[in-house]
């Protein structure tokens, strides 16, 4: 039982992280049907700036919070100089830029923070809790934490503000949402933004416990991409059971079967979902919204 | 035309002078400064321009400088080929230094063979040097010279059955293999084996699982970058009492700042004279080399050494201490005081080369460490 609920408690550990990743991804696709590849990027600029501000003796918090907003400044810097100059062209080339984007954020990160491994100190102390003979860090209560109150921000926001209403008309039909007097350039500037914040207060959450260095954002950009597709693309509630469920599935494999076979399981259930719900679990609501 | 007449003419007199007045000596290098395997590369490129740029400050060899020539590779075997053949046909080298991962050392050494020119890997497998190559040679001892000695270590303290959890990286999966391999030579059988991926976050599952095997009495964890930490870190979290092993791979001053002191007490791992300076006893005839190396490598990066910049320093010593037995820089005369190196201490350990054994290491050159209370001391 005990072993069984470590399992549990490690898989949403890794799960709350790529729930969090995964919900970076929403707003961009949503705004865009762009699959934002920088991503990854964005979380690893959120655990590195913390760390670099942190390191030059600045408190913790406010380190963060430099953290996250440098990263949604890139993430505007990165719409403006290059997914604006190509408006109009098709959404795959679009996505191409993304990844270049993402190699260059990566490239950049190499030159500026060196090539070490970086973390700073957990939130809450590093005392693991103990709950009927399994363990879990506060940390990782952090990153559930966080992925939730981010998910609920998130549903509120596209269902309850104008705003939020606006970012799908403008991913549902960009000319027809100009016409009715949505500014779909400032949706852009702040889907990216809002994107680049998430994706960088994912990594401010996950770091103490990931640890980060320049090369980290690719296999987060993975995983979080993994859920979200497994979730359904741009729908908030998808990514976040889409991530819970990958890193379930991904220890309770590691922890009954053999780690071996930890990833391979984790994308044979996402090929099944895929393969009878191509929207993924929760993806065809949104995406009928028309 | 006449321009370029002249400026061929002003060239090819320019090169006259150069050789003329002060000869240089030509080496070459290929690292893999970036990509995945930079974690290696970077400090094996930062040492190596440190150490040309302190020995030509001080004369040269000889009275001889030395011109390095040091491309990266990006850890890719092809682009390592590309540049050993560009290293030896275009800079006209008289040795080769680099080849920071068995894939690329391999891919190096079959271009250097070909064209008899002295090469330095310094990768871990067993494979460069074995079966013994004239050309090649190799400074890091190997991943099973590191399993042995943790076996060894464990066989002192009558373990007898061992859970190990690796990282599927190339470095974890080869030591893994290698330890397998040995474990059977000291009594010690493997009861339960993990695996994790180098990007995972959290391992308590497969720590669990070890923990909860019958029999269990201490683990290893072959691997580097950040898996180690974080596996050390679940350990304390899971708080299982038994003997956590680490290998060479995480030994430096990194390990203990990002596993954190508190969780890494107690750890041990197989390292280097390098991590010990301060403790190495005046007569110890390594602390020279390592005072010297560690100082000036520190000041210079303002990171903490480790073992691996170590092998760059040591290829680096064998290189230029060849040359100057040798009078000559010529690869065969090069290659042949290589072969002779005896008694050479670099930061890993005592280097005596013959012509059976290319590395001239033996476990001797690793010191079993243990963390207590942030620091590295040294098990007797």
């Amino acid at each position: 039982m005990a072993e069984l609920l470590q399992f549990l408690f490690s898989g949403v550990t890794v799960g709350a992280v790529y729930a969090l990743v995964a919900l970076g991804f929403t707003i961009i696709y949503n705004a865009s049907d762009v699959v934002n590849f920088a991503q990854g990027e964005f979380v690893m600029l959120g655990g590195m700036l913390t760390f670099v501000c942190h390191a030059a003796g600045l408190p913790l918090p406010l380190a963060a919070l430099i953290a996250i907003v440098v990263t949604s400044a890139i993430g505007v810097a990165m719409n403006k100089l290059a997914i604006e100059p190509a408006r109009g062209a098709p959404v795959v080339s679009l996505i191409i830029i993304t990844i270049g984007a993402s190699i260059f954020i990566r490239g950049g990160a190499q030159l500026l923070f060196g090539k070490q491994i970086h973390s700073f100190p957990a939130f809450s102390g590093d005392t693991p809790l103990r709950i009927g003979g399994a363990t879990i860090l506060p940390q990782s209560l952090w990153v559930i934490g966080g992925a939730v109150v981010v998910f609920v921000g998130l549903w509120l926001f596209f269902t309850r503000t104008l705003t939020g209403r606006a970012v799908l008309a403008t991913s549902n039909n960009r000319l027809a949402a100009q016409l009715v007097g949505i500014n779909t350039g400032f949706v852009m500037t702040l889907s990216f933004a809002l994107s680049a914040g998430i994706g960088a207060l994912a990594g401010v959450l996950a770091t103490p416990i990931t640890l980060t260095s320049y090369d980290v954002g690719l296999a987060f950009a993975l995983k979080g991409f993994a859920a979200a597709m497994l979730g359904g693309m741009g729908n908030p509630k998808g990514a976040l059971a889409g991530g819970f469920l990958l890193g379930l599935i991904e220890a309770l494999t590691a922890g009954y079967l053999s780690s071996q076979y930890k990833d391979a399981a984790a994308f044979v259930v996402i090929l099944l979902v895929l393969f009878f719900m191509p929207q993924g679990l929760f993806g065809a609501k949104s995406t009928e919204r028309v | 035309m006449q321009k370029t007449l002249t400026t061929t003419a002003l060239a090819t007199l320019l090169a006259l002078g150069a050789t003329a007045a002060s000869a240089e000596i030509r080496i070459g290098a290929s690292v893999s400064a970036t990509g995945p395997a930079a974690f290696l590369g970077d400090p094996e490129a930062k040492t190596l321009e440190m150490l040309v740029e302190q020995i030509n400050e001080n004369g040269g060899i000889n009275g001889e400088e030395i011109a390095l020539t040091l491309y990266d590779d990006g850890g890719d075997p092809n682009k390592a080929r590309t540049f050993a053949t560009r290293l030896i046909e275009d800079d006209e080298v008289v040795a080769i230094i680099g080849g920071s991962t068995t894939g690329t050392s391999m891919s190096i050494l079959s271009v250097s063979e070909d064209n008899e020119i002295p090469f330095i890997s310094l990768a871990g497998a067993i494979e460069i040097i074995d079966p013994v190559k004239p050309f090649t040679f190799k400074t890091p001892h190997t991943d099973r010279m590191a399993c042995q000695k943790i076996f060894e270590d464990m066989q002192k303290r009558q373990i007898t059955t061992i859970g190990m959890i690796s990282g599927t990286d190339g470095f974890g999966a080869s030591m893994q293999a290698q330890c397998k391999d040995v474990v059977g030579e000291y009594g010690i059988t493997v009861a339960a084996d993990e695996t994790y991926n180098p990007t995972d976050a959290d391992m308590t599952t497969q720590l669990t699982k070890i923990r909860n095997t019958e029999g269990v009495q201490a683990v290893l964890n072959p691997g580097f970058g950040q898996g180690p930490s974080i596996v050390t870190r679940n350990y304390r979290q899971l708080a299982i009492d038994l003997p956590l092993y680490q290998s060479h791979g995480v030994a430096s001053d990194g390990f203990i700042e990002l596993a954190g002191a508190e969780a890494a007490e107690g750890v041990r791992l197989p390292g280097t004279a390098l991590l010990i300076a301060d403790q190495l006893g005046a007569d110890d005839p390594q602390k020279p080399v390592v005072d010297a190396y560690k100082t000036a490598f520190e000041e210079k990066t303002g990171t903490s050494v480790g073992t691996f910049g170590g092998y760059a320093h040591d290829a680096f010593l064998i290189l230029t201490d060849a040359i100057t037995r040798a009078g000559s820089a010529e690869p065969q005369a090069i290659r042949d005081a290589i072969e002779s190196t005896s008694g050479l201490a670099g930061t890993t350990g005592i280097y005596n080369m013959s012509a059976e054994d290319h590395l001239g290491l033996d476990l001797s050159a690793f010191r079993m460490l243990e963390i207590k209370g942030g620091e590295w001391t040294v098990v007797e």
